[in-house]
């Protein structure tokens, strides 16, 4: 037995240009929520609570997008959507098309904890969210002017790359038959079909161990900038964004559709699991192995106290800390 | 190797006194979806299109809880939800929360094929299907094609007995007995590998009778309900909050991948591992073996293979075995 450890992420696909101030303000987020999350896992409280409570502090800050600054749909819209697994049962709850919710993560944890369901969505998590008496916010509180003009830009670049996954006709692209990531056509870096210019990392999770052993794990989104009503990302699906078990909780964040063909957030528990992978081998496998030419990254802790990461991305917003003393955050 | 193909309309506690005017329709809507997708494989369609083609006729058939038939929400209203998955290429499409798209499966395969995303959900999955309407065919029709008074009763029963029930009716207990003592219907899936060892999987439900308006369940959720890759193809039913938790359909793959199980064995495993009464699956693999485990009272299931077996069923080998009957 390890002692506690808790692992956060702001989001993988970093802007290399991403000005330094920005970049030094998301470590102080970070850091801070690191920081909250280190308190309650030393003052006992059980992992499902600090993944909750360490997500809700992610969603509220605007410097991440979830919540507040959320991504926007082709209509202008908002719709979060976010999922928590605790390891000690594999209870799990899931919320997807919530639109005035100001804490998805904490309707997901309600809908494990007081429904007969693991997951809700659009009118009836809205409902459900007015039953059980959460804050709820006017739609306009998530939508920041930054995040209009980012759609324009975004409707803009996608009348060149709207379909992110139908290979563009030419000569690089064509023989990339998975082809997620095929249209690059102007050699740009790219994530999920954006310029990374525009493209502005959607998701916050984290996963923490206390110090009995037991693992959970949370993850918020927007979703994706220019994302069509209703659609679902990785991040509700236990599974695929998300998934925590007896062995470990993993968080996962990155191109919505690579995840979930990889199933990547199981699959680091299936290695662990089913090929006796330690974590950090399992994590490295997945991303390397499991998400073919997809662009992801992922956050995990062990029931052992072991903290990992990986992504293929340019960049995750990260940080860890360990029972030891040890923190660390990162970007590059 | 060779060809092989699974289906099922759902498991759950199906008595075996079920009446034989219940069971009789039903399992002539399981030989027909059967021998219409051996046909199709016969004829060398891929195997992507028989999981569709074949689940597309077990949504039509109101003996199903999927497509016309499917139970209703605690508001009395139908919310679809339907996956499909191609195992060569991994990629899949979802729908969630349909109320008005004739074939759930169809629109799943559209989102697969025509849209960036993988899953889309209520309104906006609606607003897809009406863009397809004239250009893909989509079929919708008015919520009352769906709904059919049985269903209606079940609702009504199971308000008075205030419980959230499995896709099939269980028994109530100290309550009124369920609709003409039957009820039976469930989710309904197909998996398919043809000759190439080229794997499919779809799966289709109403979820579950007086559920919360939004709920989703495990049909939809790539790696629960519905998995495909080189390995095997998987649709399961039964509870779906278990299912969810179990990844269910994913886990039967992955324990073939990472350690080393056959088809059979890692389907048993997962099967074991879930709760008592809460989990059926159909599973193919790359080279052609077929299974169909449940830990439920029964499954309405039928597989054939290129070898010529061929079985429909809906409690264990042994019970009732003159329903399993060999195929030439």
């Amino acid at each position: 037995m390890g002692g506690w450890a808790i692992a956060v992420h702001g989001g993988a696909g970093v802007d290399p240009k991403l000005p330094e101030e920005r970049q030094e303000e998301a470590r102080r987020v970070l850091r801070r929520c690191l920081g909250v999350g280190a308190v309650a896992l030393r003052a006992g409280r059980p992992a499902v609570d600090v993944v909750e409570m360490v997500v809700r502090e992610l969603e509220t800050d605007p410097v991440f997008n979830s919540g507040r600054g959320s991504a926007l749909t082709q209509e202008g819209t908002v719709e979060m959507e976010a999922s928590i697994m605790d390891g000690r049962g594999r209870r799990c709850g899931a919320v997807s098309g919530l639109t005035t919710v100001k804490n998805p993560v904490s309707l997901a944890r309600l809908v494990m904890d007081r429904s007969p369901h693991s997951y809700l969505a659009f009118h009836g998590a809205e409902d459900f969210a007015r039953e059980q008496g959460v804050e709820v916010v006017d739609n306009s509180y998530f939508i920041t002017d930054e995040n209009v003009r980012m759609l324009k830009l975004a409707k803009e670049a996608n009348s060149i790359v709207y379909d992110y996954r139908v290979p563009v006709p030419s000569a690089d692209t064509c023989s990339s038959s998975a082809g997620l990531v095929g249209a690059t056509t102007d050699g740009g870096m790219q994530m999920n079909g954006l310029p990374i210019s525009i493209y502005a990392p959607e998701t916050v999770g984290c996963v923490a161990v206390d110090s009995g052993g037991w693992c959970a794990a949370a993850t918020s989104t927007g979703g994706l900038m220019n994302k069509m009503s209703g659609r679902i990302g990785d991040s509700p699906l236990i599974g695929s964004g998300t998934y925590a078990c007896g062995a470990c909780a993993v968080s996962c964040t990155g191109e919505g559709e690579a995840i979930i063909r990889s199933t990547l957030a199981r699959d680091v528990a299936a290695l662990m699991e089913y090929k006796g992978l330690g974590l950090q081998e399992a994590v490295d496998y997945a991303l390397k192995e499991r998400l073919d030419e997809g662009k992801a990254g992922l956050i995990a802790v062990s029931r052992n106290g072991e903290v990992a990461n990986g992504f293929n991305t340019v960049g995750m917003f990260r940080g860890c800390a360990t029972e030891d003393g040890f923190m660390d955050v990162a970007i590059w | 190797m060779g060809w092989a193909i699974a289906l099922h309309g759902g498991a759950g506690d199906i008595p075996l006194s079920l009446p034989a005017e219940r069971r009789a329709p039903r399992e002539a809507t399981l030989r027909h979806c059967l021998e219409l997708g051996v046909a199709a494989l016969k004829a060398n369609r891929p195997p992507l299109d028989v999981v569709e083609l074949v689940v597309r006729e077990l949504e039509n058939s109101p003996c199903f809880n999927a497509g016309k038939g499917s139970v209703l929400t605690t508001n009395g209203t139908v919310e679809m939800e339907a996956c499909i998955m191609d195992g060569n290429t991994k990629k899949c499409g979802a729908v969630s929360g349909l109320s008005t798209v004739v074939n759930a499966i169809s629109l799943a395969r559209l989102v697969m094929e025509r849209t960036p995303h993988i899953y889309l959900a209520f309104d906006g999955a609606e607003a897809f299907a009406r863009e397809q309407v004239k250009t893909m065919g989509v079929e919708t029709a008015h919520s009352s094609h769906f709904i059919t008074t049985e269903n209606v009763e079940r609702l009504k029963n199971a308000k008075e007995a205030k419980r959230v029930q499995i896709d099939y009716t269980q028994p109530i207990k100290g309550a009124i007995p369920s609709t003409k003592g039957d009820s039976q219907i469930g989710t309904v899936g197909c998996v398919a590998v043809d000759g190439h060892g080229i794997l499919a999987s779809a799966t289709s439900t109403g979820g579950l009778v007086n559920k919360m308006v939004g709920r989703i369940g495990d049909t939809p959720i790539i790696g629960a309900g519905t998995y495909a890759n080189s390995y095997c193809a998987v649709s399961a039913t039964g509870k779906g909050e278990s299912i969810i938790q179990a990844t269910v359909a994913r886990d039967v793959a992955a324990l073939m991948e990472y350690k080393g199980l056959s088809l059979k064995e890692a389907a048993a495993y997962v099967i074991e591992r879930t709760p008592k009464g809460n989990v059926g699956l159909v599973a193919v693999s790359a080279n052609g073996e077929v299974t169909m485990p449940f830990n439920t009272t029964g499954m309405f299931r039928a597989c054939a293979t290129e070898d010529g077996y061929s079985e429909i069923g809906i409690w264990p080998s042994g019970i009732n075995d003159d329903l399993e009957y060999p195929n030439k």
